[in-house]
């Protein structure tokens, strides 16, 4: 193998030296941090949008990348739920734990991340599972995006992504209106593991056409309940 | 050091290569259907940004600032990512990066990878090296299964089989994936790519993958796609290998509030991209439980030297530029031979190989200006291209062989003759002879030798027998003798000449933006 550490070595003394030919110092930690406060950020953080508006682009958004999505009051969650899996004559759901228990539907038999071991599921396993049910950390309305961060109720990176169908579970207090609020909600998470979803899975290499459902969930279904 | 970007060492010049992509026409009609598309979709979702400048100038600004610092924050990057479980490697050039890689991959030993599109990973021929390895690279992007079922090149950045339309991939994945039957449909294309990569994403123990940028603040590393398969190759392995150039860098967790706009507007004309995934080291009971990170220099500490030249550096690899270039529509990317095509490509390629390679490159634009107003960290590319034809001429000039080549000579005689008037008379009258066997009908047919290229794809209009500077030069002697009557006339058609021209000029940018 390659001697990394001379390499590293080299590297940084390379940077240095083109930087120092273009007259650029090196600069302390405090020099560094107030030299990047300085950098204007003129854009939009998202204006003060009245609840209604932005849960009706938020539907908009979502449902123009081929979510489906249904709105619900705070105990009519279970039913909404029910009511999905019944439409795609689902029976059985991976729920992760920390998933409210009130809002679990009835009837539906509800699947657990572990096996008879105690140990989480494998992936052929998860592959056997059509469809999974979490929360959400946060909506962004201007473009149609769920954030998870993968904390109780939503669980591993893995068991949104092998089941075709997620179905999630959004409060109307946690949608914002833009993407800088969205990062800003999860800011305090930023080393958990992360992901944004827009949409059910898709691609655009083909004639660059947004073509719905590769290799992630193909259905992507969401309950916009009112609640703080 | 031995730098290397693909197999641009052994390219054919940009000139020569654009000639065979010209003659393809089903090629040609591919390029330009794709890039009209996403052209379309792109103005869309741009129009609705409606503080799109400023996010362009913020995302330039970041950049800007990042580089000027690049060693503070790749350190900080390294200690962060570190602290959190992640290994961080560091490679100097192609080669070093592909032994760090097989080294690690025999470590654990593999014998096949999946891969989540990585550009970088094509500019240092990971494949070929871990061919010769004996360990097989599984592409699980829709375009790289393509283009590797297809034994092809990729001549896009963002979508590296958009030169083959729907029924070619067809055909190819008919062919390369054993199956009886496959419908017509794009569904069908996806759904057949789903079957046959879900096998190996469910078994496959290590994964590599690229990234769009690497978050200082915290270590972590965020990957922007469509498919899943990067979700797929990032979380089930066991082990995971994100290859990064240096310049992928970015202070802040924050700072993504702006690329995370930006990207996907450029990238594929859509608000945002269906996902994006961001990860920090290693988590317990949740993805892959052994991280690695190489950071590759390759070429690009080069570019720091110069501010104009660093601006390289702040590319998002959003293909814009591409769609957006009138030569790069016409074209395609295999013309570039180089795996970076298109303006970027034609900027970055040449820059990474210290000018020895691609250097036909910065002449392959028209210099209209389109690639700069749509990139969203605001390169000024048309400058660099100027700017990088500057350092091809004086390289060139500067080795007796370069000094002595036809071409630098015409060009050198050019300078000379547009700085001496009566020089650029004499050469006028010399080309106005010498063109005569070519005329027929007032254009100019193929010429032979270096002039080809100009003739090649089109023809010219023939140098008039009479310039504009001959015509005036009557005129003030017709003026002079009949005294008085003549200017005002001729005046009149001067400038009506000239307006004219100004408006034709004005008319070609406009169909080019
Ligand atoms: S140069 Fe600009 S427009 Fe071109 S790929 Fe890079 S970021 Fe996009």
């Amino acid at each position: 193998m390659a001697d990394s550490t001379s390499a590293r070595a080299a590297v940084l003394a390379q940077i240095r030296k083109r930087l120092t030919e273009s007259s650029i110092p090196a600069s302390t930690d405090a020099e560094l941090a107030a030299e990047y406060q300085r950098i204007p950020r003129s854009y939009s953080r998202g204006a003060a949008a009245d609840a209604d508006h932005l849960l009706h682009l938020f539907t908009e958004r979502l449902v123009d990348y081929d979510a489906e999505v249904v709105r619900a009051t705070s105990d009519g969650v279970a039913q909404a739920i029910a009511g999905l899996l019944a439409a795609a004559s689902e029976r059985r759901a991976m729920v992760p734990e920390g998933f409210p228990s009130e809002w679990l539907p009835q009837g539906v038999e509800i699947l657990r991340d572990q096996d008879a071991n105690g140990e989480q599921l494998g992936h052929e396993a998860l592959d056997g599972i059509k469809t999974v049910i979490t929360t959400v950390s946060a909506g962004i309305a201007q473009t149609g995006t769920i954030i998870l961060e993968h904390s109780a109720g939503q669980g591993r990176r893995a068991l949104t992504l092998v089941p075709d169908r997620h179905i999630c579970v959004v409060r109307t207090s946690q949608v914002v209106e833009s993407v800088p609020e969205g990062v800003e909600r999860i800011r305090a998470q930023a080393t958990q593991p992360i992901t944004f979803i827009s949409g059910p899975s898709a691609t655009s290499d083909i004639e660059m056409t947004r073509i719905r459902g590769v290799h992630g969930p193909r259905f992507l279904g969401v309950v916009l309940v009112e609640q703080a | 050091m031995s730098v290397r970007v693909g197999k641009t060492a052994t390219a054919p010049a940009f000139p020569i290569a654009a000639g065979g992509a010209l003659e393809d026409s089903q090629l040609r009609r591919n390029v330009k259907h794709a890039t009209e598309v996403i052209r379309a979709k792109r103005g869309r979702v741009v129009e609705e940004a409606a503080d799109w400048e400023q996010l362009r100038q913020a995302g330039h600004d970041i950049k800007a600032h990042t580089l000027r610092h690049l060693d503070q924050y790749l350190q900080q990057f390294e200690a962060n990512c570190e602290r959190a479980g992640g290994k961080v490697h560091w490679a100097r050039d192609a080669d070093e990066a592909n032994s760090i890689i097989l080294g690690l991959l025999r470590g654990y030993q593999a014998t096949e990878v999946i891969k989540v599109k990585t550009m970088t990973s094509d500019e240092i021929g990971l494949n070929r090296a871990l061919e010769a390895a004996k360990i097989e690279p599984v592409e699980t992007d829709l375009a790289d299964m393509i283009i590797q079922l297809g034994a092809d090149e990729p001549s896009h950045i963002v979508v590296p089989a958009l030169h083959k339309n729907r029924a070619e991939i067809r055909e190819i994945f008919l062919d390369k994936m054993g199956l009886d039957h496959l419908g017509t449909e794009a569904t069908d294309l996806t759904d057949a790519a789903r079957h046959y990569l879900r096998e190996k994403f469910l078994r496959v123990e290590i994964g590599l993958s690229g990234a769009n940028f690497a978050i200082a603040d915290t270590g972590g590393v965020c990957v922007v796609e469509s498919e899943g398969n990067g979700r797929m190759c990032l979380t089930l392995p066991d082990v995971l290998i994100t290859l990064v150039g240096i310049e992928k860098v970015i202070p802040g967790f924050q700072d993504l509030e702006v690329y995370l706009q930006t990207l996907p507007r450029s990238a594929t004309g859509e608000r945002m991209n269906p996902y994006n995934s961001i990860w920090t080291g290693v988590h317990a009971g949740d993805g892959p439980q052994h991280f690695h990170v190489v950071l590759l220099d390759n070429g690009r500490t080069e570019m720091l030297a110069n501010d104009l030249e660093r601006e390289t550096l702040d590319c998002i690899r959003c293909g814009a530029c591409l769609n957006a270039c009138p030569v790069y529509r016409e074209t395609g990317g295999h013309a570039y031979g180089s795996i970076y095509s298109g303006p970027i490509g034609a900027i970055l390629s040449p820059q990474l190989q210290s000018m020895e390679h691609s250097r036909s490159l910065p002449y392959a634009s028209s210099l209209c200006g389109a690639c700069y107003e749509v990139c969203p960290v605001k390169i000024n590319i048309p400058e660099l291209l100027i700017h990088l034809r500057g350092k091809v001429v004086r390289t060139d000039q500067s080795t007796l062989a370069g000094a002595l080549n036809p071409e630098s000579l015409a060009m050198k005689f050019a300078s000379r003759a547009f700085q001496s008037t009566s020089v650029y008379v004499a050469a006028q009258r010399l080309a106005r002879l010498g063109q005569a066997p070519f005329v027929r009908k007032g254009m100019i047919g193929p010429l032979p030798g270096m002039f080809g290229g100009w003739t090649k794809f089109r023809d010219l209009k023939a140098i008039p027998k009479h310039s504009f500077r001959d015509w005036w030069k009557d005129h003030e002697k017709a003026r002079q003798k009949s005294g008085g009557a003549g200017p005002v006339r001729s005046a009149t058609n001067a400038s009506d000449a000239s307006r004219r021209a100004a408006s034709s000029e004005t008319k070609e940018g406009a169909s080019h933006g």
